[in-house]
């Protein structure tokens, strides 16, 4: 299935060809600029996490504090708040760690849900077997951590009856999920099981496309929008810390809203 | 023995009668909100480049505290403890002690207006320390709301699910993102007239190191 983003019309893809020699130049420029151009108050602390071990590590601890803070404060039974239909924003906007181009599609057909760890039953599952499950949905504001938000309509199984479903040990700290993108998440127990979290298949009532997580992916109301993997190929329940791909740069995990 | 016992007992109650213009709390207090509101604001500045409000304004990358997004989240999560204990012990001192209500009640508009007509024809009257004029009074109102005003709508940015009442207050995520903004525009628009003022009127910023001229104990 192609992008959604590409238009069915458009430039002739060559001129993309043609100029990523230039493009990465100036991609490159910018890092090179970045790099030598790091502030004054910057060097005077030394916040860049290669230059100075002992305070990217301290700021790295108070992070994790803020962690246990974070899930004092999360309510298990407080619900994000819901909007109409009419809110959805259709097609959702996209975020990943690379352009929307180089989606790599997932084929449904031979997909399969892989499950381990903390879990009686670990037989894989196929689309046709989650399709089958009772489904909920819910219309749910996404707030990315750079700052912007918008209101999408996801359907999907929610993922704490499917937990409950497969026999996993609910009193274990974390779900972790691992990615056709290989983009390493994770979340806590108690998220989880809360209400508004979804094994997600569908948008606005059709099939979630390429760009958006096909054939599976994560939605929860009450983390900010890089908790929430695409392309999901394994879940494992554990009691080790996983961290995730954004977490191992500096990003806050438990990222709770 | 005795008379060195009622020396040190007539010092007590010297310095009780006499306390400094800037009494040590007040100094301390003051320089960790200096160092807290810069980190927070530069590395605030750092979290807003990734998506600006406003579509012209990005902050450069000298003026930013983190060399990135997620270093200056992480700088900003951390300082927010600082600005908000430090913060909270300034208020429950302030209102304790009765320093905000000696020192910047009451306001009189016609002292206002009097103050702003003065410094526009710059008489800078900063001649007593001790006593604030009716501009200087306001700002420090203001400042101190800005500051409030600050952490609430950082509640409501950081936490819109469980505080949603909260976020709703502000007219949303949104909404709470741009009065967060309107606050940290507030709080460096005090900081240039302060330490411009501070810098014109030297005594000024020697009393907050050292504590300024003892000042007879008011009611």
């Amino acid at each position: 299935m192609r992008s959604l983003h590409r238009p069915d019309t458009g430039p002739d893809p060559a001129i993309l060809d043609n100029h990523l020699p230039r493009v990465r130049e100036v991609e490159r420029r910018l890092m090179l600029r970045g790099g030598l151009s790091l502030g004054l108050l910057t060097m005077l602390t030394g916040c860049s996490p290669e230059k100075n071990h002992e305070i990217d590590a301290a700021l790295r601890a108070i992070s994790s504090f803020n962690d246990q803070v974070q899930a004092r404060l999360f309510d298990p039974n407080k619900l994000a708040p819901i909007y109409p239909a009419s809110r959805v924003l259709k097609p959702p906007r996209f975020n990943a760690y690379y352009d929307i181009q180089q989606v790599k599609p997932v084929d449904g057909a031979s997909w399969k849900l892989e499950l381990g760890g903390l879990i009686a039953d670990k037989r894989p599952w196929n689309t046709q077997q989650i399709a089958a499950l009772p489904q909920r949905e819910i219309i749910i504001r996404h707030i990315c951590v750079e700052g912007w938000d918008y209101i999408g309509q996801w359907s999907g199984v929610p993922l704490g009856d499917f937990l409950k479903r497969v026999g996993a040990d609910l009193k274990a700290r974390y779900v972790a999920f691992q990615t056709a993108d290989n983009y390493l998440s994770s979340i806590d127990m108690a998220t989880a099981l809360h209400p508004q979290t979804l094994l997600a298949t569908r948008y606005a009532g059709a099939p979630i496309t390429d760009p958006f997580g096909y054939p599976l992916r994560l939605r929860t109301s009450t983390k900010l929008g890089f908790k929430n993997p695409k392309w999901i190929t394994s879940m494992e329940v554990t009691n080790t810390y996983p961290s995730g791909y954004w977490e191992k740069q500096g990003f806050n995990w438990f990222s709770g809203i | 023995m005795s008379t060195a016992s009622s020396q040190i007992a007539a010092d007590g109650r010297r310095s009780r009668r006499a306390p400094k213009l800037h009494p040590l709390p007040v100094r301390l207090m003051h320089w960790l909100n200096a160092c807290a509101m810069l980190m927070m604001i530069t590395s605030g500045w750092g979290v807003y480049d990734d998506d600006p409000i406003l579509g012209w304004l990005y902050f450069p990358d000298w003026a930013r505290l983190g060399g990135w997004a997620a270093s200056s989240l992480l700088w900003h999560f951390a300082a927010m403890w600082l600005l908000m204990v430090n913060g909270l012990v300034y208020l429950i001192y302030g209102f304790a002690t009765g320093r905000f209500r000696r020192k910047l009640l009451p306001i009189r508009v016609s002292e206002f207006i009097h103050t702003v007509g003065e410094t526009l024809r710059f008489h800078l009257a900063h001649e007593d320390l001790t006593r604030y004029n009716a501009v200087q009074k306001l700002l420090y109102l203001v400042v101190i709301c800005a500051g409030v005003s600050q952490v609430i709508t950082g509640f409501a940015i950081w936490k819109p699910v469980q505080l949603s009442w909260l976020t709703a207050l502000f007219g949303g995520f949104q909404g709470a993102r741009r009065v967060h903004f309107l606050g940290m525009s507030v709080l460096v628009g005090f900081l240039v007239v302060h330490v411009a003022l501070a810098v014109l009127v030297p005594k000024t910023l020697w009393a907050m190191l050292t504590g300024g001229p003892r000042v007879k104990a008011q009611a």
